[in-house]
């Protein structure tokens, strides 16, 4: 592999990571501070690509239709939150993946019935549908850098929101002790209905961004799921800073894995398992650091 | 401190821990500026008494109000913002948040608009949170913990403090350092029930003694009269 095609391939991972982490992040954070378990989040991840699809025909604007669907996302989110979710706080994690379950079988059957079942593909917008040439034959697509710059403008969104302000006291304070929380005077049940919200408008962000350079389909919410299970799981249950970590291990090692040749005494190792790479690494540090990366453990 | 109207009033309160009945019919009237101290031994329903009448625990019957209005089924949130203040036995310090931080999230002014307590005077009157207003919450000490909790509540201004076990596990001197901001405490005229199992220091500086005992008040009185009694703190205390 020579140096430009490595560079193309790592950015390809980073971006691929940057935008697991939008994913994950909802997951963790819904997880670490409210301690739900939500496996419904994949469906948010396709609700937002089919939102793409059919805000940004309905529009003909990428970036109106962008901003419709993100505040459709926000709506769903706090609507969900208070009809299911915040009967699942005081619940043990069996229920809480029922129902969460359940929401995933209605989404699915609902995106058929307004969608429909075929593949979509969503346009580029003009703005970013260029490419920057980085060798006569190498070229990289503008979107995808634009991608990632978004990705990690909303990273240091999260951080500068949950660490410098009132309200990001407010959700680290309640990730502490709920009960003194509320002892304060703060309205928790508010405070978990944003987080929530905000999980879920991140989630289907992150699958309205994603529809320009990968099909709009059925399936994708699922997809997306697991791995960003994986990413959680190796940066530790409810960490944003391990969620990050682990989405680049991630995005980087699934992309390397599928384009490298390994053949170790005659067996080909990659790419015909790059499959199965994140898996490996996820066993490997579970291994090591059972809590994750940046785990608390129990 | 003078009292006058009631700011608290508890009457025929039950409640129950599944099928367990913990509070027995308790009633109780908290006096506005009138410091209460709560006294049993362990498992008697103090703090059972503390958590429900700040909403964390339900009632099964019987009245709570405040300053005249029924306050059962009022979420913790609301009551806070009410005036009623708690600082729990286990100190309920945000172990992920600065010292500084977990002070700035409480305060605010109490409900008349008092803002009595500002960030500086609890730092005044605590002068070691001064000195760890960067340190995570994680990283004090007992002591410092309770100064912490204390001083936290007094940030919302309230007009009631709800102490639980205010010096438990403090080293003599540490504790001296909370009765005498206990006693500041009294002298602004803020409501408190305090408890502790330092009997003789709750009754320098209480204006009425509560004894529980299996969840019933078996005593409701002046601090001098109960402690002048060796029999009844045997029986009831045991001491």
């Amino acid at each position: 592999m020579d140096a430009i095609t490595f560079f193309i391939q790592a950015m390809n991972g980073i971006q691929y990571g940057l935008l697991l982490f939008l994913v994950a992040t909802g997951l963790t954070l819904i997880f670490g501070i409210m301690g739900v378990i939500n496996i419904a989040h994949g469906s948010f991840y396709m609700v937002g690509a089919y939102l793409a699809w059919s805000l940004m025909g309905w529009f003909g604007n990428f970036w109106v239709g962008l901003f419709a669907g993100v505040l459709v996302a926000l709506f769903l989110g706090l609507a969900l939150e208070w009809l299911f979710i915040r009967f699942l706080y005081d619940r043990d994690h069996l229920q809480q993946v029922l129902v969460t379950y359940g929401l995933i079988l209605i989404f699915s059957e609902l995106r058929s019935i307004l969608w429909g079942d075929d593949v979509h593909s969503v346009p580029i917008p003009e703005l970013l549908s260029g490419s920057i040439q980085l060798t006569e034959n190498l070229a990289y697509p503008i979107y995808r850098l634009w991608l990632s710059g978004v990705c990690i403008v909303i990273a240091i969104l999260m951080y500068v929101g949950i660490q410098h302000t009132r309200l990001g006291m407010m959700i680290r304070a309640g990730e502490s002790d709920r009960d003194m929380t509320k002892a304060l005077g703060i309205n928790i049940g508010l405070v978990y209905r944003f987080v929530f919200a905000l999980g879920v408008s991140l989630a289907a962000f992150s699958g309205m961004i994603s529809a320009p350079i990968a099909s709009v389909f059925p399936g994708m919410g699922n997809q997306v799921l697991i791995v960003s299970f994986v990413v959680v799981v190796i940066g530790g249950l409810g960490s944003i800073k391990g969620a990050m970590v682990a989405a680049l291990m991630v995005g980087l090692i699934d992309t390397f894995g599928k384009v490298l040749n390994v053949n170790i005494l005659g067996i080909n190792i990659l790419p015909e398992m790059a499959g199965m790479s994140i898996f490996a690494l996820m066993a490997i540090i579970l291994m090591f650091r059972p809590q994750g990366i940046f785990g608390k453990g129990h | 401190m003078p009292v006058s109207d009631s700011l608290l009033t508890i009457s025929g309160l039950n409640v129950h821990y599944g099928l367990s009945h913990v509070l027995h019919e308790l009633s109780l009237d908290i006096k506005c500026g009138e410091t209460v101290a709560l006294m049993g031994r362990n498992g008697m329903g103090k703090t059972t008494l503390l958590k429900t009448l700040v909403g964390l625990l339900p009632s099964t019957s019987g009245l709570i109000k405040h300053l005249g209005q029924d306050t059962r089924g009022l979420p913790t949130h609301t009551l806070a913002r009410r005036g009623i203040a708690y600082v729990p036995e286990g100190r309920g310090i945000f172990k992920n948040l600065s010292v500084k931080e977990n002070l700035l999230l409480a305060a605010r002014p109490g409900v008349r608009g008092q803002k009595d307590w500002s960030f500086g005077r609890v730092l005044d009157s605590f002068p070691r949170l001064n000195e760890r207003l960067n340190h995570g919450g994680q990283q004090l000490s007992g002591g410092e913990q309770q100064m912490l909790s204390i001083g936290r509540a007094l940030l919302t201004n309230p007009d009631l403090l709800i102490l639980d076990e205010a010096t438990e596990g403090l080293a003599p001197l540490i504790a001296q350092d909370i009765w005498r901001i206990i006693d500041v405490i009294r002298q602004s005229g803020i409501s408190s029930v305090l408890v502790d199992k330092n009997f003789k220091a709750l009754a320098k500086l209480s204006d009425r003694s509560v004894v529980m005992v299996k969840g019933k008040i078996v005593f409701d009185g002046s601090p001098n009269h109960l402690i002048e009694n060796p029999l009844n703190l045997t029986k009831w205390l045991g001491v």
